[in-house]
């Protein structure tokens, strides 16, 4: 198994300098990944989940299917597959197989369980420009909410800072598994992202402090001076690399490191936008610099624009139910995702809470009735994209996780029932083929350090 | 698709007052004695329901909707809502939860100024949620701390004027929020209560001295002593929101030693104290999917805390996830049922229930005749993700089956092309 980690490792690397050629990987001085993943999964012998519906997150739906897992990777799927010998069985007879659901917008960690100022560390919200920090610099990997996300079979998230700022900072990108370091839950060769907000959250943050940005033009000024001051900086990096690398290399600077790594398409941009004409705008500012935008979050209008947003190929992160909470939010629908998906953009369902997180399936599932009633016609073979496969290719982690197709880490869901139904508990998951929920076994529920000896703790949550 | 906006307006259309409507075929399930019947007919007349049975005969002047093959409850009732009194939550001018007034706070009366038109209504409502309890909320300031947020009305959801009852119940914090008011400890709140009942109770004895000023002076003002009378006289509810299972003992405590009569809401910590909140009678408002640690005093929250109240005995009710997002109720019950609590006691907890703890189980919350006529046809099972309603009636008229979300989908849903339907290029 590890040689295979290694073997996609290297393929991952392959990647992103083919998608950035001709330009200058890293900055000069600058260490490629200064705070390493230490994720490495257990051992687990092969197994096989026979005879379960199986969704597999390519859009397919499997009746009586088999799954094979082998070195912690997916290894076949298919209807009533033969169990090589070695095998360990589980019984999947009446229930149901997803890949491991992925949270694309969440604050596990950086705004943890309980919340008290002393630990509520998602919004340096202090400068409207702060690219700088970076959210696994904040996330507490004791928060209780990452156990309760894995019973509801989050197996990967992308952990956000918030939308104070235009710039909030990096994304990190986490294995939902038990964890005393963060760097034991980074997900092995994800890419960063950079959180950029758009809309009423920095003009009221900035705005009541009586400074800029104090409105939506204030807003796309704030992101355009910090796009030339990229822009510099990447010109005088390549400058100097052009020229041999001669002299002192210019001075590093965190805030333009990560633009740059932007510009340079080594970062992924998630941009909180509810509103369809801002969408539209930073579109025109991604172009006016040069860079793409991989997603936008919330986005409560994004299917008044869903030709354009498939157009562009930027994903669409958003809720069934939430709406309303602001102006910006007003216009919130239940089938946003699927207008999205039916269009054929990306669609992406997501939490940004630690209720939702515990039932993103059921918020899909919640989207594809409204859609499939709107006339739409929704499989549940796709809407199970919403969660997985869509997630993961905003994330940049396609490759790795979000289907169930052979070669990639085994993050499994054995469900007690349809998934997208209130009814369907997780019965187990596996993380890279390891198990790490049981709903029945108290080993693989592993509570935080936190709720340890706390009162109220002899149950599973 | 169509046929289905075409069933929609002719029952929009339809005529509200002095109609006939059976509704036959469909699995009522009626939360009432009558139980559930595979195949039964429910006959509203003039807005209230005049029979519901398995051998009921149609009304020759009824207008017949078929339900055969759907599942037809009472009208969901949803508690701990602020529906009518709000609309958009960062617009101040839209919001009537509560006010930051110095002088009153027990008097405040969500039963003013309740907006039928409100553009959260129809979006509840396509959640099959037909009433609601109207509670207000606290609006603090740092210039004045008022134990009480005020009183809860119970209202319809038909866009028709909406109140039913006003002072259902008098909306008190405890716990963290109510320590924090009462100056920062939960005893503060507690002495607090008790000479303030104690305050009301002197008044109640003397309000003709009171006015010709030969009382000693009260805390409260007479409006809000006014409004406690009820309360100390065990008439009007005090609905308590509170979670640590040591402020539910303190809560059950006052309750008790004070007379009055309790509803506990939130309440996270309630599996802990079951047995005694079963046997103090009291009922429990609660969100079945907060389950996390979100304060010191929700460390045992659990999302089977509704199963565990109702193995005790305790009558619950569960809420919704809040004014825009209250349509989600029903999921709620439906995850409580997921983990543990009985299917037909969770649709309980958004029907009868609540209609019971706040003393309106004469007029709806189950299928019976002489109820108003709140009805909902489902395509599939109402605790459930995967179905939906079809028709809803309220006071015995159809309602359309739309709201500005669902005119916003319709505006854009024809731009999307028809052939990307699915795809993925």
């Amino acid at each position: 198994m590890t040689s295979t980690m290694k073997h996609l490792g290297r393929a991952c690397i392959a990647m992103i300098s083919l998608a950035t050629a001709g330009a200058a990987i890293a900055a000069p001085g600058a260490p490629d990944d200064p705070f390493p993943a230490t994720y490495r999964p257990a051992a687990s012998g092969p197994l096989a989940l026979v005879g379960a519906t199986v969704l597999t997150g390519t859009g397919a739906e499997i009746a009586d299917a088999t799954v094979l897992i082998a070195s912690g990777k997916i290894e076949a799927v298919g209807a009533k597959l033969p169990v090589p010998e070695g095998y360990a069985r589980v019984d999947g007879r009446g229930k149901w197989v997803t890949p491991g659901i992925i949270d694309a917008h969440s604050h596990l960690g950086v705004y943890p369980s309980p919340a008290t100022p002393s630990h509520e560390d998602g919004n340096e919200a202090v400068s409207p420009n702060t690219a700088e920090v970076w959210a696994e610099h904040s996330v507490w990997p004791q928060d209780p909410k990452f156990r309760l996300a894995r019973a509801g079979g989050v197996t990967s998230l992308m952990i956000l800072p918030g939308s104070a700022n235009l710039f909030g900072g990096r994304s990190v990108t986490l294995k939902n598994v038990p964890s005393v370091t963060t760097q034991g839950m980074k997900f092995p060769g994800a890419p960063y992202g950079l959180k950029i907000a758009c809309g009423e959250n920095p003009k009221r943050v900035y705005g009541g402090k009586g400074r800029s940005p104090a409105t939506r033009m204030g807003n796309v000024a704030g992101y355009r001076k910090a796009w030339i001051d990229a822009a510099d900086y990447v010109r005088r990096q390549d400058r100097w690399d052009a020229g041999g690398k001669a002299g002192d290399p210019p001075k590093r600077d965190l805030q333009l490191e990560t633009l740059a790594g932007v510009l340079r398409g080594e970062i992924l941009v998630q941009n909180h936008c509810y509103r369809a004409d801002e969408m539209a705008v930073m579109i025109d500012v991604a172009r006016e610099f040069g860079f793409k935008i991989r997603a936008f979050h919330h986005a409560n209008e994004a299917f008044k624009i869903a030709p354009l947003l498939a157009k562009e190929d930027i994903c669409v992160a958003t809720w069934a139910n939430s709406w309303g909470a602001k102006m910006e939010s007003l216009d919130g629908i239940e089938e946003n995702a699927p207008m999205i998906d039916a269009a054929g953009g990306c669609a992406i369902i997501h939490s940004d809470d630690g209720l939702l997180v515990q039932r993103l399936n059921q918020e899909a599932g919640i989207a594809m009735t409204a859609a499939n009633h709107a006339g739409l016609s929704i499989s549940r073979g796709e809407a199970i994209r919403w969660v997985t496969a869509n997630p993961a290719k905003a994330m940049g982690i396609a490759d790795k996780v979000g289907t169930l197709e052979p070669g990639k880490m085994a993050d499994v869901v054995l469900w007690s029932a349809n998934p997208f139904s209130v009814y369907a508990l997780a019965d187990r998951v596996w993380v890279d083929g390891v198990i790490q929920w049981d709903r029945s076994d108290p080993r693989y529920q592993r509570p935080s350090d936190f709720v340890v000896g706390q009162p109220g703790q002899e149950f599973a949550r | 698709m169509i046929r289905l906006l075409a069933a929609a307006l002719a029952l929009a259309a339809a005529p509200a007052a002095a109609e006939t409507v059976a509704i036959t075929g469909g699995r009522v399930v009626t939360m009432g004695p009558a139980g559930e019947m595979e195949r039964g007919t429910v006959v509203i007349r003039d807005g209230r329901i005049v029979a519901v049975g398995a051998d009921i005969a149609v009304p020759a002047d009824a207008k017949t909707v078929d339900a055969t093959g759907k599942i037809v409850t009472p009208g969901l009732v949803a508690t701990g809502t602020a529906l009518g009194l709000i609309e958009v939550r960062s617009v101040e001018t839209t919001d009537d939860r509560g006010t930051a007034a110095t002088d009153f706070s027990a008097a405040f009366d969500a039963g003013y100024g309740l907006n039928p038109d409100s553009l959260l209504i129809p979006v509840a409502r396509l959640g099959g949620i037909t009433r609601a309890i109207t509670t207000p909320a606290y609006k603090d300031r740092s210039d004045r701390e008022l134990l009480f947020a005020g009183q809860a009305a119970a209202v319809a959801l038909d866009g028709r004027a909406m109140l039913m009852k006003r002072g259902v119940a008098m909306v008190l914090d405890m716990g963290d929020a109510g320590a924090e008011r009462a100056g920062g400890a939960r005893a503060a709140e507690l002495v607090a209560l008790r000479a303030l009942f104690a305050e009301v109770r002197d008044y109640k004895a003397r309000r003709a001295a009171y006015d010709r000023g030969k009382t000693r002076d009260y805390t409260l003002s007479r409006a809000d002593m006014d409004a406690l009378i009820p309360v100390v006289e065990g008439r009007m509810p005090l609905l308590v929101s509170v979670n640590r299972a040591a402020d539910i003992r303190d809560a059950l405590a006052l309750g008790r030693e004070e007379r009055l009569k309790l509803i506990l809401e939130s309440a996270s910590e309630g599996w802990r104290v079951a047995g005694e909140i079963a046997a103090a009678g009291v009922p429990v408002l609660l969100t079945p999917v907060e389950n996390t640690p979100a304060s010191f005093e929700m460390l045992g929250a659990t999302l089977t805390n509704a199963a565990r109240l109702a193995a005790a005995g305790v009558i619950i009710a569960i809420e919704g996830n809040g004014n825009h997002r209250e349509r989600e109720m029903r999921y709620n019950a439906g995850n409580a049922a997921a983990n543990g609590l009985d299917r037909k006691a969770a649709l309980a907890a958004i029907t009868i229930n609540p209609a019971r703890i706040f003393g309106l189980a004469d007029r709806i919350g189950s299928l019976e005749a002489g109820k108003e006529g709140d009805v909902v046809i489902w395509d599939g099972d109402p605790l459930d993700t995967l179905a939906r309603p079809t028709a809803i009636f309220i006071r015995g008229e159809a309602q359309p089956m739309t709201s500005r979300a669902t005119e916003l989908r319709d505006r854009y849903l024809s731009a999307i092309p028809p052939s990307a339907n699915g795809e993925t290029p």
